[in-house]
């Protein structure tokens, strides 16, 4: 039977856990799959079990030292010395049981959605449990031990050769995902983030376009702190449109980290729910136009995990449904129950009230200084495509 | 760190009896703009730039007239009061050089012999690997009096949290009773390490946008 769309889920996606404190919480992924349940707007046809990658699969992408290395760590067998080339044992990725099977689990979410869309038995899949794109080909960075959309896009091309458009709108630039194919003109990456002046990983500059035959097929835009919902959509609406008409891709692949909004922690932009409801629109309107609907979307980085990260990720399946229209009260239901857990008030609403913050001072100038980014990532093909005017 | 860890050792050069025809090829050849002109022994007897080629072409309007011009010897254009340092200067030393006399290259000499050359372009990159931009970490500014042992108290709180510096740099505040002492930190979630030195009574700025707080 032919569904529509997929919903990649699992409750083993919890085993991917650093410890209690730590900031990277699959707990979100729980959050957006129970309101969707709750809410009747996720099907049980519609959910689909992910599989794990195989260490074939995961080589596509990392090196088989650091994938043993993982399995070590994962056993206690590891030691600290040689882990930490890795980039294993830091604050940021600590060693926890098990790490391999977990981290396999994510790249075979993915995976599994990449198998739906491209054997024709599903329009679009979301694999929410994946989406770590700062993994790196032998070590471990920014909470990713592997990079299941680095592994997805290598799957997608060896298995079935198509060209992928890879848009990541997480608040970090997609260093990870980038790297990997930096030399290959068949993926076109496009990252709009959060400057790294001062936010890790402070790649994804305007000027990393790509080299050798990949050249001018990576575009990054890094937006300035305190960016709004206007500026930010503005930057990704101009951006996607002009990139999809050139790079004309067979398949998106969207990252969707929800850490741009103005609660999270970890970053200094300003976006509200406003913008998370376009992302997805956006996406969904390109895949049909240029891809004949193939859009695999996957999570990413989303550290409020209790007022931002559900709604937001929620509203990606509603939008990939068709039942997005949506606004008001959040289900009564989910609330009750979740509420007692949550440290903060959880949003009672689908959107956010406005003044949500206090007017920032400078927004004139940030977004003058955003829409002049925006320009100059996109300069080779505006530039391109006035001098085929000219010479017709 | 010292020139002789950054310069580069294959370095294009030409005689004094080649033409200038030579060194507009050899310019566009290889995307240079400063080729070291040696005699036969490799002593740097002078320089040449983008700017002295450029000087004796022809203008694009007259783009045919007076070529022969450029069969001439390079000897006829080329600077011949050249400055040149050594393998041991310090790579600071050469920057100051580079601003105050206003040049972008300087062939290294040692025992009179070319031995590499050093332009704008490898110390702007030596300078990008000292900010430490190129790994994956984050910037934190810390605002701290200008007084000695800052450094070292703020980079114990770091090493507490076992959080692994890749570069520090300190600026001069507006105010000299202060000082920014800016870390590249290899951490995507420095909320503890900036909780930390708050409590230790700093003012972090993270990020330093003057007029916006976080």
């Amino acid at each position: 039977m032919k569904k529509d769309c997929v919903f990649v889920y699992s409750d083993d996606f919890q085993n991917y856990k650093f410890h209690d404190e730590h900031p990277f919480n699959q707990l979100r992924v729980k959050l957006t799959y129970d309101l969707l349940r709750t809410m009747n707007a996720l099907r049980d046809e519609q959910i689909v079990a992910p599989r794990m990658a195989t260490d074939e699969e995961l080589a596509l992408i990392h090196d088989r030292d650091y994938i043993e290395a993982v399995k070590a760590a994962g056993q206690g067998r590891l030691s600290a010395d040689i882990a930490l080339n890795y980039g294993l044992g830091t604050e940021d990725t600590p060693i926890f049981p098990n790490m391999h099977e977990a981290s396999a689990l994510l790249v075979g979410s993915t995976l599994t959605a990449v198998d739906y869309v491209l054997s024709g038995k599903a329009k679009h899949a979301l694999s929410l449990g994946g989406g770590l794109h700062h993994g790196f080909r032998g070590k471990a960075s920014g909470f990713c031990i592997y990079n299941d959309s680095a592994v997805a896009i290598k799957y997608i091309q060896e298995k079935y050769q198509l060209r992928v458009l890879y848009v990541d709108t997480d608040a970090h630039h997609g260093d990870g995902v980038q790297w990997s194919f930096y030399d290959d003109p068949d993926v076109c990456t496009f990252s709009i983030h959060e400057t790294g002046r001062y936010l890790f990983p402070g790649t994804g500059n305007v000027n990393e376009r790509g080299q050798g035959k990949g050249y001018g097929y990576s575009f990054n835009i890094p937006v300035d702190a305190f960016t709004e919902d206007e500026s930010w959509l503005d930057a990704y609406r101009q951006a996607l449109r002009e990139i999809a008409d050139f790079f004309k891709p067979d398949i998106i692949v969207t990252q969707n980290g929800a850490d741009a909004h103005y609660y999270d922690p970890l970053t200094h932009l300003s976006v509200t729910m406003k913008t998370y409801r376009e992302i997805p629109k956006l996406a969904h309107q390109i895949a049909h136009e240029y891809c004949d609907g193939r859009w695999i979307a996957v999570g990413g980085g989303g550290y409020d995990i209790w007022r931002v990260v559900p709604r937001a990720w929620a509203l990606i399946w509603l939008e990939m449904t068709e039942q997005s229209n949506i606004s008001g009260n959040l289900p009564k239901a989910w609330l009750d129950k979740w509420q007692a857990l949550s440290p903060v008030p959880l949003p009672l609403e689908w959107d956010d009230p406005e003044h949500l913050y206090s007017p920032i001072p400078r927004k004139t100038e940030i977004t003058e200084k955003n829409a002049q980014t925006v320009e100059k990532a996109l300069y080779p093909i505006r530039n391109h495509r006035s001098n085929i005017k000219q010479s017709l | 760190m010292i020139v002789e860890q950054i310069m580069k050792t294959d370095v294009i050069t030409l005689h004094p009896n080649h033409r200038i025809i030579d060194a507009i090829q050899l310019v566009k050849q290889h995307h240079i703009r400063h080729i070291p002109i040696v005699n036969d022994e490799n002593h740097v007897i002078g320089i040449i730039t983008d700017r002295d080629i450029r000087d004796a072409s022809p203008s694009i309007f007259q783009a045919n007239e007076y070529i022969e011009d450029l069969q001439k010897p390079i000897s006829t254009i080329m600077k011949t009061d050249v400055i040149t340092g050594h393998p041991l200067d310090f790579v600071e030393e050469i920057a100051a050089l580079f601003y105050e006399y206003r040049i972008s290259c300087l062939p290294i000499v040692k025992d009179e012999k070319l031995v590499g050359i050093i332009t704008e372009t490898d110390l702007l990159h030596t300078f990008v690997q000292l900010t430490g931009a190129h790994q994956p970490s984050s910037q934190i500014e810390v605002k701290v009096p200008n007084l000695s042992g800052m450094l070292s108290k703020v980079a114990a709180i770091f090493s507490q949290r076992n959080i692994n510096i890749s570069s520090v740099l300190v600026y001069p505040d507006k105010d000299e009773h202060y000082k920014i002492l800016v870390f590249r930190a290899q951490t995507m979630n420095p909320t503890g390490i900036i909780a930390d030195l708050k409590n230790a009574g700093y003012t972090v700025l993270w990020p330093n946008l003057p007029g916006v707080s976080s």
